[in-house]
């Protein structure tokens, strides 16, 4: 593995000569861009990066970018990745999968992932719709979505991404939306820089079949009172003005605003190793009395599967050093035919 | 009176009893003794797919059964010449295949009314007489005879009554003149911490076979010659054990990686424990989710640069289908391993079948060809295992290996090979000479074989991508034109049909032409093959062709079918080689076919033969 680089990249070097084929005005495009635009300085060799996928839209983001690629079948992309990263430790590998595929079809893939704690990165862009199957309602469309497949509304509780990762023993968890360019390059260094499985939900906006789902975190006029800007070690301040915060009423996260009564001692603080917190703020997804938690909300280290594996064999090399598969075969009771 | 010893050719002893009764380790001693003192033989375990079903139940029946001769045999036998049976049940379950004028041993202590009602007796088959008319019955009362020679020690009466299986042991070791000493050997090391229980075993052992010295009960003892057997080095050797040898022998000589994505299923389980125990070689398990993620991860291993395989049974090779299909789309090398059961569904988990070749052949969506070939014997799942390895990294494909619950249980005697002699297994990664025009082109085929470069992630220049979407010849970009789709899907086809270019000539057992050809393919070439000599020796003109690889087919293969009259084809399933034999060769083959969780016998084969020839 080599963490630093004598060649410097540029953008350019991370674009493959493909046409990008997703539907004009989509949300992919930008995680595209950022990602070619952060991966250059992530220090690290260019051929040392593979982005796995499985099935949809945003699956078919390796073939646009010039680095080691498989775009696979549906859900399987965590395993595939796991494969790769059990087999060869000193790559970089990414997953890019979307709500259908990691949490439908891929759910067992997605949780037994995250729970062994491989050191991987899944980008896993949530626009809670099918895209690519011409828009049924996905695992994490809201109760009631009308869509070709529920035409009088649909009826399943969505899954919360990151408050199943958690459960799931996430050891990285973050959250940044499609058109915040500079929020998301950030999120995927710091996922890059986690060592273990590191789950970045990106909520991403499907302009043809579910337009709009996340434009209360995106509009100039409703933004900055919906949505709360994660920072290790400051208190959850948001708002306009920096004019409101949460503050614990008990165990509950209660909006209060800063002024005569409240300042920003009574906050909570972020603390992104602190499980009680990431369980909280992933629970604020979506709600209606609080904004919406978006940064890194969980952060430990924990020993990953991988290397965990490379010290089961180096201590079973030592016990029995220089031992071949042809001492095996010439073991137990034998005996010679003249 | 006295005690003769008479020589005999061939023996087959059946240990029948409880799931708990350690029947299975009763036989894999017997097994180890009687490989050691130079018989040729072959076993058949038999147990219940319940892991404990209910003591003294007819479902929880477990037996061994081995056959072991002075000469080169092929099958564990058709019949027992010896049924040792631990308890009502054993005996109401396997009574009815031991042939009249046939010994049965019974452990009498187990013939209590509980156990008789459980085995649906209404009297006692040891004290009614029933038996006698047609079997020598031997009821020892093993139980008490354990408790007795363990009587001082400090074990619990439960404890010393579970060494009553060593007690038969020690007796049929004496009634073939068989040593002790191994077993005792094996039994020291295996409780090394547990001394009290190394005795119990060793005292009931040595009560069972001073029991056949000194009781006037038994008139005769048999002895069974050294077989005689090719020169070599030997070991006894199980099917699942010889596969992962020849799995890690080719990783060895190719000097890739072993990568084992698996998830538990019986009976291919046992190839992810013995791999999973063999770290220190730097083989890489990973017990997997699902079925799904145990061939996908593997694949994912193949991507980078490992030896990769994925083991499973046919319900779990249901689930794999989509994943080989992208395997065969990305030609991708993998070997995918089953070691087949009864079917459908879960089936018959205990017991073997061949009934999954045509999922093998077609069992994936499109036109996904892959290589099939199928071991033979428990000590031909070392060599198929290997030539697996070699083609899949040779051809860059996906491969399936197909072996069956009878192979991968049952054991031979086997010949300790040397694996500097095998076939070289030489890997090539992609390198910079496989660009062109500053770009990478991961179709850019070999002329011979048509595998396309593999590239290894990491690999500097080489960044490509590479998927499930059809992909141009050369490039490999995703490509929807007509005319590529249908030249890729005949070339994958193509590069598995020129396998067959470098498989050697058929081997013909016996005349290459006559009034009819026995050809098998897997389990049942053993049965095939002890038909065919018996034959030969009767006068028919009956040849037989085994088949390893059944896709491709051998290029000579039909031309051989065609010098005889008839073309019989033995199979446990209702037949599938034989649609395809009549597919490829348009001849008028003939099927066998019993689906009953057993190996077809020699005897059915020979009888069928008869019956065709007589027409």
């Amino acid at each position: 593995m080599s963490e630093s680089t004598q060649v410097k990249y540029t953008r350019k070097d991370f674009t493959s000569d493909q046409a990008v084929r997703w539907c004009p005005g989509c949300g992919d495009y930008s995680i595209l861009t950022q990602t070619q635009k952060v991966f250059p300085d992530l220090g690290r060799k260019k051929e040392e990066f593979v982005f796995i996928s499985g099935i949809g839209c945003s699956s078919r983001f390796p073939y646009y970018m010039h680095t080691y690629g498989f775009h696979s079948i549906h859900g399987r992309a965590p395993a595939i990745a796991s494969g790769v990263k059990i087999s060869r430790p000193d790559l970089s590998v990414w997953l890019v999968t979307g709500d259908g595929d990691g949490l439908s079809i891929g759910g067992n893939h997605t949780i037994h992932l995250l729970r062994r704690n491989i050191d991987l990165n899944v980008m896993l862009f949530n626009n809670r719709i099918y895209g690519l199957t011409k828009g049924q309602y996905s695992p994490t469309s809201e109760v009631g979505k009308v869509t070709k497949s529920t035409p009088l509304g649909s009826l399943d509780e969505p899954f919360n991404p990151l408050t199943l990762a958690l459960g799931a023993g996430a050891t990285f968890i973050a959250r940044t939306i499609d058109k915040e360019s500079k929020h998301m390059q950030e999120m995927i260094t710091e996922s890059y820089n986690h060592k273990g499985t590191s789950f970045l939900e990106i909520y991403q906006n499907c302009n043809i079949f579910n337009d709009g789902a996340f434009s209360n975190f995106t509009d100039r006029d409703t933004k900055s009172d919906t949505v709360l800007w994660l920072k290790d070690g400051e208190p959850m301040v948001f708002g306009a003005d920096g004019n409101k915060g949460i503050r614990l009423d008990g165990n509950i996260p209660t909006v209060v605003e800063l002024g005569d009564k409240w300042n920003k001692d009574d906050l909570l603080v972020h603390n992104k190793k602190d499980y009680m917190i990431a369980s909280m703020l992933s629970n604020m997804t979506s709600k209606p009395d609080t904004p919406e938690p978006i940064g890194v909300l969980y952060a430990v280290d924990a020993p990953t599967y991988e290397d965990n594996i490379a010290s089961q064999i180096s201590s079973a090399v030592k016990n029995k050093p220089k031992s071949s598969i042809q001492d095996i075969i010439n073991s137990g009771d034998t005996w010679v035919v003249k | 009176m006295s005690i003769s010893k008479k020589q005999v050719d061939e023996v087959v002893i059946r240990f029948a009893g409880d799931s708990g009764d350690g029947m299975q380790l009763t036989g894999g001693r017997f097994t180890e003794t009687t490989a050691v003192v130079g018989n040729d033989l072959s076993t058949l375990p038999d147990f219940p797919a319940e892991i404990r079903a209910p003591a003294g139940s007819l479902a929880g029946v477990s037996a061994f059964q081995i056959k072991f001769s002075s000469k080169d045999i092929h099958t564990p036998g058709d019949v027992p010449d010896v049924l040792v049976a631990m308890n009502p049940a054993a005996l109401k379950v396997h009574q009815s295949d031991v042939p009249p004028g046939g010994t049965i041993i019974c452990n009498s202590a187990a013939f209590n009314p509980r156990n008789l009602k459980l085995a649906g007796y209404d009297s006692n088959p040891l004290e009614d007489k029933t038996l006698d008319d047609y079997f020598t019955v031997y009821s020892i009362d093993m139980s008490r005879m354990v408790s007795e020679a363990c009587k001082d020690l400090d074990l619990s009466p439960k404890l010393v009554d579970r060494s009553k299986n060593f007690y038969a042991l020690g007796l049929l070791f004496w009634m073939y003149d068989r040593p002790l000493k191994s077993t005792e050997d094996w039994l020291a090391k295996k409780f090394a911490k547990k001394p009290e229980i190394i005795e119990s075993n060793v005292r009931a052992l040595n009560a069972g076979y001073n029991y056949g010295e000194t009781t006037e009960i038994f008139t005769t003892r048999y002895t069974v010659d050294k077989a005689n057997l090719p020169p070599g080095k030997y070991r006894n050797v199980v099917g699942n054990y010889a596969l992962s040898m020849g799995l890690a022998a080719a990783a060895e000589r190719s000097k890739l990686e072993l990568f084992l994505g698996s998830y538990p299923i019986t009976p291919a389980s046992d190839i992810l424990h013995t791999l999973s125990a063999w770290k220190h070689l730097g083989i890489k398990t990973f017990q997997a989710e699902d079925e799904i993620a145990g061939i996908t991860s593997a694949l994912g291993a193949a991507f980078s640069g490992s030896l990769a395989i994925t083991t499973t049974s046919g319900p779990g090779i249901a689930l794999k289908g989509e994943a080989m299909g992208l395997a065969v789309i990305t030609e991708l090398p993998l070997v995918v391993i089953n070691v087949q059961r009864g079917g459908p569904s879960t089936g018959l988990p205990t017991k073997t079948e061949q009934s999954d070749l045509m999922q093998a052949m077609y069992g994936r969506n499109g036109e996904a060809p892959m290589p099939i070939l199928a071991s033979s014997t428990p000590g031909d799942c070392f060599y198929v295992a290997y030539e697996a390895c070699r083609i899949a990294v040779k051809y860059m494909t996906p491969v399936m290996l197909l072996t069956d619950g009878y192979l991968a249980n049952g054991s031979e005697p086997w010949i300790v090979p040397d694996i500097k002699e095998l076939p070289p297994i030489d890997v090539k990664f992609a390198d910079k000479s496989n660009i062109v025009d500053g770009q990478f082109m991961p179709y850019l085929r070999n002329k011979d074989t048509l595998a396309r470069p593999w590239a290894k992630p990491g690999t500097e220049n080489l960044e490509h991508r590479i998927g499930g979407i059809e992909k141009e010849d050369v490039t490999g970009n995703v490509n929807y034109d007509p005319e590529n789709h249908h030249f890729m899907v005949k070339t994958r086809a193509l590069k598995v049909q020129n396998i067959a270019n470098e498989l050697p000539p058929t081997d013909v057992f016996g005349e290459k032409s006559g009034d009819l050809l026995i050809l098998s393919w897997g389990g049942t070439q053993g049965a095939c093959r002890s038909a065919t000599e018996a034959l030969v020796n009767d006068g028919k003109k009956v040849s037989h062709i085994h088949l390893r690889w059944i896709n491709p087919l051998p290029n000579d293969l039909g031309g051989l079918l065609i010098k005889f009259k008839h073309v019989l084809i033995p199979e446990i399933n209702l037949g599938q080689l034989i649609k395809i034999i009549r597919a490829e060769y348009l001849i008028d083959a003939i099927g066998l076919n019993k689906v009953k969780g057993k190996p077809i016998s020699s005897a059915e084969i020979q009888d069928n033969v008869k019956k065709i020839l007589e027409k």
